[in-house]
């Protein structure tokens, strides 16, 4: 509901962008400048609350801002404004402009609060992964398949990272965005995470997602996302709570697979890890 | 005028009263404007160190890839430039403010409690240094964020009972002064000036010292519990030992959010001092805006959590959270359309005290309006700890906060020196800050929302162009900031001389006094009729 009203207001955004863009170079755009739309139901519904409160701002800014400087050019002293010392109260003007900032907040507070309530209704979810942060990558942990990987960044962009590198990181793809072994998870289903730390506090963010999460030693936090059945692909995103020395290194990569392609890899990659971990006679096997 | 004559009569009395001289006038200092300057000039110094600090935070940031630090050194710039900003800039500059103004303003001689005040300024500088030094000891400065957050904090090497200390120190220096400003405002105000005739500046520092007095101890508190944690087998926040690492976090807020209010305040204050002068008007709602700051204080004490959304709180805490950090818009509102009120229909002049505040009400209006976004639960899970978070509270900060610090000694320094500065200079201080402020902040709300985490050192290449030009906005601003003592410099040096009332529409009992000022500044309160004048808002 929110969004169809919206509609006008995110054509002129739009346009407004373009104007933005102009003049930067080819990768800026509207996704550089506001947040992303994302790709789960959820995520939408965050973006569309952003903007609603964004034009909120803007509406109100224009209307205070107006007045400031409509009173800066007009009444000044140089032009022989005369200051009508008596205005120093009026109680009925007073009251609305108290008035009306409460109906906005009321009108913004009540969709925001129904978000609220979807986002933490964590029922019926189908797949359950436990992510585990640590100083510094991530641990994904399929807790009914028994499939279990470390993902790291990934060791091109990690080479370039070192202080005095010399290598341009524009020449490496998805630079500190790209690890080693991404989670997969299956498109059109409601994925719970299980977020949890092994030392320092780490947050999991995927902004596509709309959900950022703690993820915090001795607790264990729940967040589910449901992508969008035909939104499968690489989605990006980063440790987001200062976690020591390499919290900038290290990435999140969320690979979405439709539910046949996440299953083949599944039960390919659980094959995998039985096998590399059963014992081996000849070699010592130690995939990645 | 008249009844002044003697007082200025007395001011050659300087040279053989009890006045020390020397380092001792210093080292000893009991007067109010001494311990006032001293302030004021320690903080220019801390905003300075900060500041380099940030410089070395932008330049890193100006391209992606690591140049010039290690990811540590780094962090350890993002803990420090915090932590000396807010202790060592900002809120000692309040104190300076509050030392210097207060007694001219509410007809005193002095603060009631010179030697405390003394030893609350004198505990400062130590504290700095302690808190600088943490650079040269093994494993470096802490680097775990000014929060120090658990467990994160627990892995700083030497440096960690240093910053403690450090901000022990600065907590009992802060609640020193607080306590002295209560005590000033409470018993020293000339007869006649009832509380609710008081300037709006002195209001906002007496609302300001109880919101100090009532979270420095819980802060106190907290990194207590992190000492001991470390270093006593303690375990408030260590999961392991059946602590809880998300307590820290409440506690540590509940100091915090009172804490930026401690930054801002007084900046309303000296906001609702400066817009009146300049506008020729007497501000618009005095009783609103006084309840409007206390509103927001005590409204400060029931936010706390809006910082830590995203630690899986229960949807209910989640909702109260919420709603209670958007009611702040509602008295924060008040004080802006105030002062939008008292500018309609006035006579304006825009020297350059009343630059700044204007500055100050464009600028945290917008600091506001993304504090209103950030309100919003499910948007602040997208926000939360990237650059759009940034951006606010710089906002709200630099050309909040630092402005109306700099509005105050511009509009004040006349009477501090008798001697008025170059406004020419002092306009070019405020344009390049103004300009340049805004090429530094407003890129970072693009790229917090494009999903650039904050305290990082290095990101992805798609955010290059924002971070280059934030980062030259930074330089920009750093540099322009140097006019600002060279300015001061100048008009203690060759000021040319000022009147005692030094702006045409200034209000308020600091400008009945002579210039230059008496030694001791209210020998004799002030009459009925000065106070009338005066204290005419
Ligand atoms: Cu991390």
């Amino acid at each position: 509901m929110i969004r169809k009203a919206l509609a006008p207001i995110a054509a002129l955004a739009a346009v407004t962008s373009l104007f933005f863009s102009q003049g930067a170079h080819a990768e800026s755009g509207w996704h550089l400048l506001n947040m992303r739309q994302g790709v789960t139901a959820i995520s939408r519904e965050i973006y569309s609350l952003h903007m609603l409160i964004f034009w909120v701002c803007v509406v109100i800014g224009i209307v205070v801002f107006s007045v400031m400087i409509w009173s800066i050019v007009t009444f000044r002293k140089s032009k022989g404004a005369v200051p009508d010392t008596t205005m120093v109260h009026n109680t009925k003007v007073e009251i609305i402009w108290t008035a009306i900032p409460v109906a906005i907040l009321v009108a913004m507070a009540v969709p925001a609060a129904k978000t609220l309530v979807q986002i933490e209704d964590t029922r019926n979810t189908e797949l359950t992964i436990k992510v585990t942060g640590f100083q510094w990558g991530w641990q994904y942990d399929y807790l009914e398949n028994g499939v279990r990987f470390f993902s790291r960044l990934e060791r091109k962009a990690d080479a370039a990272r070192q202080l005095g590198s010399g290598v341009d990181p524009n020449t490496i793809p998805n630079y500190l965005l790209d690890v080693d072994n991404p989670l997969v998870v299956p498109a059109g289903t409601k994925v719970r995470l299980l977020i949890t730390a092994a030392d320092v506090i780490h947050a999991w963010w995927v902004p596509d997602f709309g959900m950022k999460k703690d993820a915090i030693p001795g607790f264990v936090n729940e967040m589910w996302f449901n992508v969008d059945e035909d939104k499968t692909g690489i989605y990006r995103g980063q440790c987001t709570e200062l976690c020591g020395r390499d919290h900038a290194f290290m990435p999140i990569v969320v690979d979405v697979r439709s539910k046949e392609d996440f299953q083949t890899w599944l039960k390919a990659t659980a094959e995998a890890q039985k096998q590399a971990a059963a014992p081996q006679p000849a070699a010592t096997a130690h995939a990645g | 005028m008249a009844q002044h004559a003697p007082a200025a009569a007395h001011a050659h009395d300087d040279h053989h009263d009890h006045k020390p001289h020397g380092w001792r006038r210093w080292v000893f200092a009991t007067n109010h404007k001494d311990i006032g300057t001293m302030y004021l000039v320690f903080a220019g110094i801390m905003f300075f160190v900060g500041g380099l600090m940030a410089m070395v935070i932008r330049l890193e940031l100006f391209k992606p890839g690591m140049q010039f630090v290690d990811p540590l050194l780094f962090n350890s710039m993002t803990t420090m430039h915090a932590l000396f900003m807010i202790f060592g800039a900002v809120m000692p500059a309040w104190t300076g403010l509050a030392n210097w103004q207060i007694p001219m303003q509410i007809g005193a001689p002095d603060m009631a409690l010179p030697r405390l005040n003394n030893f609350s300024f004198w505990i400062l500088p130590f504290a700095s240094a302690i808190l600088l030094l943490t650079l040269l000891v093994p494993g470096g400065g802490p680097a775990g964020g000014w929060t120090l957050y658990p467990p994160l904090a627990l892995q700083t090497a030497d440096a960690f009972p240093m910053t403690i200390f450090a901000i022990h120190l600065m907590g009992v220096s802060s609640i020193l002064g607080s306590i002295n400003v209560i005590v000033t405002i409470m018993n020293m105000r000339a007869p006649g000036l009832s509380l609710l005739r008081m300037p709006l500046f002195v209001w906002s520092w007496l609302i300001t010292a109880y919101l100090l007095i009532a979270v420095m101890p819980v802060l106190a508190g907290a990194v207590t519990m992190l000492l001991t944690d470390h270093y006593f087998g303690t375990t408030f926040f260590t999961a392991a030992g059946g602590g809880d690492p998300v307590m820290y976090q409440h506690i540590f807020w509940f100091f915090g959010h009172p804490e930026v209010y401690i930054l801002i305040l007084p900046a309303f204050g000296v906001v609702s001092e400066i817009i009146p002068a300049f506008a020729r008007k007497p501000i618009f709602g005095y009783e609103a805006m006084v309840y409007a700051i206390a509103s927001i204080a005590f409204l400060s004490f029931i936010v706390w959590a809006h910082h830590m959304f995203t630690v899986g709180m229960p949807l209910a805490g989640q909702i109260f959270f919420m709603l209670s950090t958007m009611l702040i818009a509602i008295p924060t509102g008040v004080k802006v359309f105030n002062w939008s009120a008292t500018m309609w229909k006035s006579s304006m002049t825009f020297e350059p005290p009343m630059l700044f505040a204007l500055a100050f009400l464009f600028l945290f209006t917008i600091g506001g309006f993304s504090g209103l976004m950030l309100a919003i639960a499910p948007a602040d899970f997208q926000y939360h700890d990237t650059y759009f978070v940034v951006a606010h509270f710089h906002y709200v900060l630099v050309p909040g906060a630092v402005f109306s610090i700099l509005g105050a000694v511009y509009y004040w320094l006349p009477k501090w020196t008798s001697k008025m500065y170059d406004h020419k200079l002092a306009k070019v201080h405020f344009w390049l800050s103004a300009i340049f402020v805004n090429v530094l902040f407003f890129p970072q709300h693009f790229l917090g929302l494009a999903g650039m985490p904050r305290r990082i050192p290095d990101y992805a290449t798609q955010f290059t162009d924002w971070n280059m030009v934030s980062s030259i906005g930074a330089f920009g601003f750093g540099l322009s900031q140097l006019l600002f003592p060279y300015i001061i410099w100048k008009c203690v040096r060759s000021g040319a001389p000022a009147p005692a009332r030094a702006w045409e529409g200034a209000h308020g009992l600091e400008w009945e006094l002579p210039s230059p000022l008496p030694y001791h500044t209210w020998e004799t309160p002030p009459s009925a009729a000065v106070i009338a004048r005066g204290a005419e808002h």
